[in-house]
């Protein structure tokens, strides 16, 4: 073969060809650009088009951004420094950085006090929120926080979280003690025990009060901008996780009455907007507390914030609790396991675990939703800036830069949070699969 | 409880209800429901209480009384004189009305930007993404503020529009953007107007049977009918003849700028258009999540087996992806719904009268009837609720039965 | 936070309970803080500076009170609210009074329950309209559109008139004062209608007040003045006296600058004595001592004192006394006498 082979052509290559580079137009950022922007006529329109959305938006952004005054008493004094210039008038946010963070009445000197319970929140949330890569033992810490950042943004007498702490810890002991027998009695014996503390612990507040304490104590009143949505956040948040599994375990319950009680809650709560319940926070509420009871504001909107929240978590959860397989409830009552301890040891941490995602979006859209008070005239961020601010008169017009500012800080906060839900998704499914 | 007439063994009842998972249940439900009416009753003492040291009563007479306040945008007959109940109605339409426009857009706009969200070019993908959390993650209250911002202080003033030489003109000399609103042509029913629409009704019929007829040959026998040009000619000749026939019976009202305003035309106001963009893209960016989630739920296997099929890639997605993905879809798109509606009530922040504005907003200031007001308020949004979750539940199920 | 704030609630609900059946004067007093609402913000009137203290004609009220009850003018709480607010907070108990340029009117004295102790400025609502629009009266803006503060008497006002004069109009809402000047100025509406008084206020704001006019016409009459709770006359009569102790003041020339002197020893006026407490036991008769109306003069001067520090001619509002000055100068202010 090989020899008519050889007779019969002329030339034949023993050596490997060079390796030619690919063509151009399939290599490199080139082909990236053709199979990702340029694969077809209506792919490439549509690459035009959002290139041109893209120029439009820079082209109005950037010089108002880079030519923007950081640097002025007023708006008018901005106005003068760019003479006709396109340009932000950025001084507002520095100007009134503090006023935008704290609200107007925050004393100033005590500033440091809500940015080291913001601080420490991170600590505090860190072993909650990373349980793998965070030593546990940091969890004490997340337990006293709250205490402590109440001490800390309200000041006052040491004693009243002290107190309030030691009924926890009071009833933790009571309940520890108890549950072995029941859990009925310890629930209830815990209770008991904690309310008790909190009656004596408060007697006693009250009569060693004075009025030079540590932290000098700084009214509800007096929070205001960006601080507030934090506060109103966390604090809604962190109160209705325990009232939302309450609500979804209610609503699973085989107990007619109790199931129709927290469906009613649920629904009624679920079906009205957030505006409404801030409503009866407002102007409602005070006509169904005893005669002469003046309840903080804020305490009132932390009241309905939470009770808005919890139904929210509540869907979420009874969905965790659904997407169980029937089997864990079987295995759990053939361990002899009674309705509590099933719960708590079988159902509970599964169905949380799942409803985690769902829990996080619900935090999110909750803090979302804290701006909405600033239409019952409470001053946080967007009220700071649609009150005091914009009606003022040196700052009398500057939209932009307020609004840009406050939607960018939201931004920040809730993207990260968002950014954390999907991480932790993945972290779930890996350990599922 | 039913118990009680058992005198002997007093102690071992008692723990027994505690105890015994027979009768325990309904020592809890006992307790429950004893608490909740001990709540109710607490909170409606202090109510009766603090009415009557104020010298204040519940009373709905208000609603029958002149409201005095007069409702720029109205669908209803409404002035001054009209009660408080009709300034109600007109706000409740207000706020359907919102709503309404809000949804449609939102869907248009979520269902777009979800398929986008998938496309295989990298720019548009990116540029939607950051659409979508851009507008997740900022609260729908800044938009609204932002938007109208945008609508009142960017749009020129109607005075723009004046003088020989004005600094704006109308775009197509038609539609007006101001400030205050934009204002388009409104249609004129002149005689004859009644034999257009009811041919354009018609053909609009006419169209949809030709469509019915052409996908069922499509199925019985394979010939292929071609659908987009019929269809169209069906729809817009017969209008088109018969209305230059009777001599344009329909005619435009143009809006024109005379004294403060352009008078004449529709105006859409600033207010509406605000708050309906702005809960409409907010909305918008949630629900294109929806549906990228929904789209990524239909297993791959279903586009391979429709390709191998041989379908084109836009019959793929309208034939065989989005059917499918629309059952996960929908019953999150629902609670958007409803959390679009229930977002309206922010309409304050802009002044647009809705419900909350009228009725939750300037009678509860004038009348100071707070309670009342509050809780009508809330009944018509939990009705609200409701209804279009009821409404919605029923399509759903309609849409699951199929699957089985 | 969690439950310690419920716990930091039950306290002050188990205080206030207590407190429940004493009157708002002796409330006040255990306190130490009077509570005050005034307006989320209007410039002369009521609004917190760059560093957060409140000033204002309403403000200086406030404080006059609080001199008088606690002897410290800044021990007091100011609560902003809204025209929606307002009456509920006051109701409610979570203010002691309402300063805050609210109209007396029939309905909310009698319908709503409250007690107006007396008037603080006479006021009427009026128009501002661009110069260049070339208006000059308010009969000549049928078919303007008007921006109106909701949850005002000025709305119901303004419809009246409108339709008594058969012309009609645009309504266009607003909530604070700040929207309203941010509209107004935009061109989104033709018109910003409130009381005088806000007019003046407003167009102080303004980059360039010199290019709106405000129209001739008042169409209507609005009282503005201090309110309490119906049925605790009280304090009532605490807040009422206050008021006009600061008018009556000016009418005797007790300023700020000389009441240090005359409030030493008796003087030969007896009425100013009486006022001081020099002569007579009227402080006793308050339930107050009988320093009170010295400490409500001296925080911040008497009504004309007031007048010029926030509202006057010299301010960038500059509204003259009209109405508002002392009846022996032709205006409307004429305190009882203080005998």
């Amino acid at each position: 073969m090989s020899d008519t082979h050889q007779h019969s052509i002329a030339f034949v290559r023993d050596t490997m060809l060079p390796e030619a580079p690919p063509p151009a137009m399939e290599t490199g950022i080139v082909k990236w650009m053709r199979e990702n922007l340029f694969s077809g006529v209506s792919n490439s329109i549509l690459t035009l088009a959002a290139l041109a959305a893209v120029y439009y938006l820079l082209a109005g952004f950037l010089p108002w951004f880079l030519n923007g005054i950081w640097d002025a008493p007023s708006l008018r004094a901005c106005r003068e420094i760019l003479q006709g210039d396109v340009g932000g008038c950025f001084a507002v946010l520095t100007e009134r950085w503090n006023q935008l963070l704290f609200g107007f009445k925050y004393p100033s000197e005590e500033y440091w006090r809500p940015t080291l319970a913001f601080v420490l929140l991170f600590a505090a949330a860190a072993p909650i929120m990373f349980p793998n890569h965070v030593p546990r033992k940091l969890l004490i810490f997340s337990g006293l926080y709250p205490f402590l950042a109440y001490w800390l943004i309200w000041g006052g007498s040491i004693l009243s979280p002290v107190f309030a702490l030691l009924g926890f810890v009071t009833g933790y002991i009571v309940w520890n003690r108890l549950v072995k027998q029941s859990f009925a009695a310890g629930f209830f014996g815990a209770i008991i025990a904690a309310l008790i503390t909190w009656w004596i612990g408060g007697m006693i507040v009250e009569a060693t009060v004075s009025d030079n304490t540590l932290l000098a104590a700084v009214p509800s009143r007096d929070m205001g901008g960006f601080m507030l949505n934090m506060i109103l956040g966390t604090v809604c948040v962190s109160l209705s996780i325990p009232f939302g599994i309450a609500l979804a375990l209610g609503r699973q319950s085989d107990m007619p009455i109790i199931k129709w009680i927290c469906v009613l809650f649920i629904e009624f709560i679920r079906g009205v907007p957030l505006i409404t319940l801030l409503f009866v926070a407002n102007v409602v509420l005070a006509y169904f507390l005893p005669p002469g009871t003046t309840f903080d504001l804020i305490l009132r909107v932390i009241i309905m914030i939470t009770m808005f929240a919890s139904a929210y978590i509540a869907e979420v959860i009874r969905g965790g609790l659904a997407a169980l397989p029937k089997g864990q409830y079987e295995a759990a009552d053939s361990l002899g396991l009674d309705y509590p301890q099933a719960m708590r040891l079988i159902i509970l941490p599964q169905a949380l675990k799942i409803s985690i995602p769902g829990i996080v979006n619900v935090a999110v859209g909750l803090f979302k939703d804290t701006t909405l008070v600033s239409v019952i005239s409470m001053f946080d961020l967007v009220g700071m800036i649609r009150g005091p601010i914009l009606a003022s008169t040196e700052w009398n017009g500057v939209y932009w830069e307020l609004l840009g500012f406050a939607a960018l800080l939201f931004f920040v906060v809730c993207y990260g949070i968002s950014q954390y839900s999907q991480w932790l998704e993945r972290q779930l499914q890996t350990d599922h699969r | 409880m039913t118990t009680l007439s058992d005198p002997p063994r007093e102690s071992f009842r008692l723990s027994m209800l505690i105890n015994d998972t027979r009768y325990r249940s309904y020592t809890f439900q006992f307790i429950a429901l004893l608490a909740v009416i001990a709540l109710f009753a607490y909170l409606g003492s202090n109510l009766m209480q603090n009415l009557r040291d104020a010298g204040l009563n519940i009373s709905y007479e208000f609603l029958g009384e002149p409201s005095g306040y007069d409702i720029n945008q109205t669908l209803i007959e409404y002035d001054s004189r009209s009660s408080h109940w009709r300034a109600s109605v007109a706000g409740i339409l207000n706020t359907l009305l919102v709503a309404f426009l809000g949804c449609i857009t939102a869907t248009v706009l979520g269902v777009v930007v979800g398929v986008l969200r998938l496309s295989k070019n990298w720019l548009v993908r990116k540029l939607m993404a950051g659409y979508v959390e851009a507008f997740r993650n900022v609260p729908v209250l800044i938009w609204i503020i932002i938007i109208f911002t945008v609508m009142t202080a960017v749009l020129p003033a109607p005075s723009a529009f004046r003088g020989d030489d004005p600094a704006r003109t109308m775009f197509l000399d038609a539609v007006a953007f101001t400030n205050r609103g934009v204002y388009v042509p409104k249609p004129v029913w002149l005689e004859g107007s009644g034999i257009v629409v009811g041919v354009f009704i018609a053909s609009v019929i006419g169209m949809f049977a030709y469509r019915r007829y052409a996908t069922k040959l499509l199925y019985d026998t394979g010939k292929l009918l071609p659908m987009g040009w019929p269809s169209l000619v069906i729809l817009i000749v017969p209008t088109l003849l018969i209305f230059f026939i009777l001599g344009r019976p329909i005619a435009l009202d143009y809006p024109a700028l005379k004294g403060f305003n352009f008078q004449g035309g529709i105006q859409i106001r600033g207010s509406l258009i605000a708050l309906w963009f702005a809960l409409a893209i907010y909305t918008g960016a949630f629900i294109a999540e929806n549906v990228r989630a929904g789209i990524l739920a239909v297993s791959k296997g279903q586009t391979e087996a429709a390709a191998s099929l041989g379908l084109r890639p836009g019959r793929i997605m309208n034939l065989v992806i989005l059917p499918q993905a629309l059952r996960v879809i929908i019953p999150p798109v629902i609670s958007q719904y409803l959390n679009l509606t229930k977002n309206s009530s922010l309409a304050i922040a802009v002044g647009y009268m809705d419900i909350t504005g009228t009725l939750g907003g300037i009678t509860l200031n004038q009348t100071g009837r707070a309670i009342e007001t509050v809780l009508l308020l809330m009944l018509f949004y939990l009705a609200i609720s409701l209804a279009i979750s009821g409404v919605m539940n029923v399509y759903n199920n309609s849409v699951k039965l199929k699957e089985r | 936070m969690k439950k310690s704030v419920f716990l930091g609630a039950l306290t002050v609900a188990g205080i206030a309970a207590g407190a429940a059946a004493a009157g708002t004067l002796d409330d006040v007093k255990a306190r130490g803080t009077l509570n005050c609402g005034v307006t989320t913000g209007l410039v002369g009137f009521a609004a917190p500076d760059a560093n957060g203290e409140w000033e204002g004609f309403d403000v200086g009220v406030c404080r006059a009170v609080a001199a008088a009850v606690l002897g410290d003018g800044s021990a007091v709480e100011f609560v902003p609210t809204t025209g929606k607010t307002r009456f509920t907070a006051l109701a409610s108990g979570e203010i002691d009074m309402l300063a805050r340029n609210t109209t007396w009117t029939f309905s909310r004295d009698v319908d709503l329950k409250f007690e107006f102790t007396g008037i603080n400025y006479y006021d009427g609502q009026g128009f501002i309209v661009p110069k260049a629009l070339g208006v000059s009266s308010a009969k000549e803006l049928s078919g303007a559109t008007i921006c109106i503060q909701t949850g005002t008497t000025t709305e119901l006002n303004l419809a009246d008139y409108f339709r008594a004069n058969n012309m009609d109009y645009e309504p266009v809402p607003i909530e604070t004062n700040a929207e309203g000047q941010q509209q107004y100025l935009a061109g989104a509406c033709d018109v910003y209608t409130t009381d005088r008084s806000g007019l003046a206020a407003t167009r102080a704001a303004f980059e360039n007040p010199g290019d709106h006019v405000i129209l001739p016409e008042t169409i209507s009459k609005e009282p503005l003045g201090p309110l309490v709770r119906h049925g605790d006359n009280e304090w009532g009569d605490v807040v009422r006296w206050t008021l006009n102790a600061l008018i009556a003041a000016e009418e005797y020339g007790v300023t700020s600058a000389n009441i240090a002197d005359m409030a030493s020893a008796p003087g030969d006026k007896p009425e100013v004595n009486r006022l001081l407490g020099t002569e007579g036991n009227l402080g006793e008769m308050l339930g107050l001592d009988a320093d009170w109306a010295v400490r409500a003069i001296s925080v911040g001067g008497n009504y004309g004192e007031l007048f010029e520090k926030n509202i006057g001619e010299n301010t960038p509002i500059g509204l003259s006394r009209g109405l508002n000055a002392q009846w022996t100068d032709g205006g409307l202010l004429y305190s009882p006498p203080f005998r």
